[in-house]
């Protein structure tokens, strides 16, 4: 009994000191405002799903991050030496998730977001890291509506309207004149996509012979596969997460399907070769990145030095694009703060408006919406159990 | 629609509903004799395919079948023992909260040993091998799936109608105080039924993932709870409900999605859950139960 109380006694004592430090530490970081917020800490959020359906793709981009936050440890501003620290929180491939997670970022005052893989948490989010005045970089979420309306919202990739109209062309080029689209039910990627490839692909003059969608999580592709083998297309388009694509190309296979398989840039994983296999060969896709062909000089030093981080952290060494995405993220960041001179969000934000550098992906620079100048998407086929660099396009508008 | 388009979902829809009545049949027997639905059932599924990725990559597959299944039986007997047994005079509630607590314990374990990316299951070269019918096209384990569920089924009726361990159940199903009193060993017929409902978890498991081809940490949520529909569906408690139950949705599922209508493919499972609790809360073959009081 005596015990029980001392322990109830502690217990309540340990409640009154953390809140009193809670309380110190978010009152220090008020009347502190500007450059000198947080000490000699500068704070960027990590804002990934690690966990849930985009959990594997997401955990890649935070390798990305992770290996250019030890590239690009410390920050000058004015004088004084700032160290960069990474606030990494899971938004679990979930837009509910997302909310929760970005307020937690917003509670530990980061000076800049990164993230996310996937465009609908980017897109649940975005209000959130507006309203707090703090920007967000986005890696990988290619969905238009991210950045459209929002002043916090940048992003280092291209748009899926240009990545839709990169894929139709290719198609068309390339004698495939009908198509049948597979997208994923209520996620902003897939259906965004799908229906910017239709646009393109139509105006071209090609013909959609079928669309076909499927439930988030689903594993059974057989039915809307058999629908598909019926219309009989040339080309299937099927911008799907890497969990749902080995899915659908091994049961496309299965089911005597011969038609071309393309997708969009989740496509490029070396997790989707591993769990195709040999049906895997031939599929399309495009992409941002391409280790064989680096860009710039920025892009061979980290060719080299993210292979070996790979292999450190027991990960296939082929370098995939979003890993690539989240390195230019943090570069841009780094930079925007360096410009700046100083960790306030919104000195940042206007930094980002004219930033410009070299990074892996090609130059970086972002246009009045947020989005990165890009004008270059690289089409890759899988041979051989690799992904082979098929061409390169570039397509005005 | 094509004669042969048809025939293929048809195949697709009886095969699916092959795998689910197997593991529908877990949910089932759990329900009938502790009056708990096993939340985890699912999750026990979804490890038997990570089992299997795992005893593929060191043994050749004769002897990774019966490994995959030993391990998976031991795992839904030892959650039974760890997590239900503690709690057999507790109220109903907490040994369900347990249950949910185990299913998420599982799912976030595979996350953390395997993470989340899918992992590609391996190729039983028997199972997998396409075979060409005029213009349908399947792989073996599609047609196995719904022969060797109703194989299995009629064993499981033979075992519970036949045998002393059978009656055993039957009897601590009706009334579980009274078979303790007439001298039942309680917990070793519980264990025996997680052991047959685990053991056809992993059987289902074989087969879904053959057909399916990667494993992931989430991937026994979705079939764990169109199963238990089915199992509600048939009448919980009642296995000749779960395969009929199983292969139902299975079947409407598919044909569903078949119509162009694969928005509503998962919506109509839990609609025919609702439908059946307000129509007839005991399934097309649960009895009808007075409560004692």
């Amino acid at each position: 009994m005596k015990l029980k109380k001392i322990l109830a006694l502690g217990l309540a004592a340990a409640m009154t000191a953390s809140l009193a430090a809670c309380g110190g530490a978010s009152s220090g970081g008020n009347s502190g405002s500007g450059a000198s917020a947080g000490g000699d800490v500068i704070k960027i959020g990590v804002f990934e799903p690690t966990t849930g359906e985009n959990g594997g793709g997401g955990f890649q981009e935070v390798l990305g991050i992770r290996y250019a936050n030890e590239t690009h440890k410390t920050v000058k501003i004015g004088d004084k030496e700032y160290t960069i620290e990474l606030v990494e929180v899971d938004n679990k491939s979930d837009k509910t998730e997302a909310v929760n997670a970005a307020n937690k970022l917003m509670g530990e005052k980061v000076s800049v977001v990164i993230g996310s893989y996937g465009s609908g948490v980017s897109i649940a989010a975005g209000q959130i890291f507006a309203d707090a005045k703090v920007p967000a970089i986005g890696c990988s979420c290619t969905n238009p509506q991210v950045t459209q309306g929002n002043d916090y919202y940048f992003r280092v990739c291209f748009l899926d309207p240009f990545q839709g109209t990169v894929m139709a062309n290719y198609a068309m080029q390339n004698g495939y004149k009908s198509a049948a689209i597979l997208t994923q039910l209520g996620d902003d990627y897939s259906s965004g996509l799908g229906s910017y490839f239709k646009t393109a692909f139509t105006e071209l003059g090609g013909t959609v012979v079928d669309e076909e969608q499927f439930q988030t999580n689903q594993t059974d592709f057989k039915a809307v596969l058999t629908n598909i083998k019926a219309a009989n297309p040339d080309v299937i388009f099927a911008p799907s997460s890497i969990t749902t694509a080995p899915l659908i190309i091994k049961q496309a296979r299965e089911l005597g399907i011969t038609s071309l398989l393309a997708a969009g840039d989740t496509w490029e994983n070396s997790t989707i070769i591993e769990n195709a296999g040999a049906d895997a060969e031939g599929a399309v896709l495009s992409t941002f990145f391409d280790e064989a062909e680096p860009a710039n000089a920025e892009a061979e030093s980290f060719i080299k030095g993210f292979k070996e981080y790979l292999k450190a952290n027991d990960q296939s060494d082929i370098i995939p694009a979003v890993s690539a995405l989240g390195y230019d993220a943090y570069l841009a960041a780094y930079n925007a703060i360096e410009k700046a001179q100083s960790a306030d969000g919104e000195a940042i934000k206007e930094a980002l408006k004219t930033v410009s550098f070299d990074g892996v992906t090609g130059a970086v620079s972002f246009n009045e919406e947020g989005d990165a100048n890009k004008d270059m998407a690289f089409i890759k086929t899988v041979q051989d159990g690799t992904f082979k660099f098929l061409t390169t396009t570039t397509i005005n508008g | 629609m094509s004669l042969t388009t048809f025939l293929q979902q048809c195949l697709t829809g009886i095969s699916l509903g092959g795998a689910y009545a197997l593991i529908a049949i877990g949910y089932t027997m759990v329900y009938g004799i502790l009056r708990l639905i096993n939340f985890a059932h699912g999750d026990i599924f979804m490890m038997a395919g990570y089992f299997m990725v795992f005893a593929m990559a060191s043994f050749p597959w004769f002897i990774a079948l019966p490994v995959v299944l030993i391990v998976t039986t031991v795992l839904g007997v030892s959650i039974e023992r760890v997590a239900y047994k503690p709690l057999r005079s507790a109220p109903r509630m907490s040994v369900m909260i347990s249950a949910i607590g185990v299913s998420y314990l599982l799912q976030n374990l595979a996350t953390y040993l395997f993470t989340a990316l899918p992992m590609g299951y391996p190729e039983i070269p028997v199972l997998k091998k396409v075979y060409q019918l005029g213009g349908l096209s399947a792989s073996f384990v599609t047609f196995l799936t719904p022969v060797l569920t109703l194989i299995l089924v009629y064993l499981l009726m033979t075992l519970i109608q036949h045998t002393k361990m059978g009656m055993a159940m039957r009897a601590v199903s009706k009334d579980y105080e009274t078979a303790s009193l007439m001298g039942i060993d309680i917990n070793r017929t519980i264990s025996i039924t997680f052991a047959i409902g685990s053991l056809l978890a992993a059987v289902g498991s074989i087969l879904y993932f053959t057909d399916r081809m990667t494993v992931f940490p989430f991937s026994g949520s979705l079939p764990g709870m169109k199963c238990f529909v089915a199992a509600v569906f048939g009448g919980i408690g009642s296995i000749p409900g779960a395969v009929v139950g199983g292969f139902i949705i299975g079947i409407g599922e598919t044909a569903l999605v078949a119509a162009g209508q694969s928005t509503f493919s998962d919506a109509f499972t839990f609609v025919i859950l609702i439908v059946i609790l307000l129509v007839r809360p005991t399934g097309i073959f649960g009895e009808k139960t007075t409560n004692k009081v």
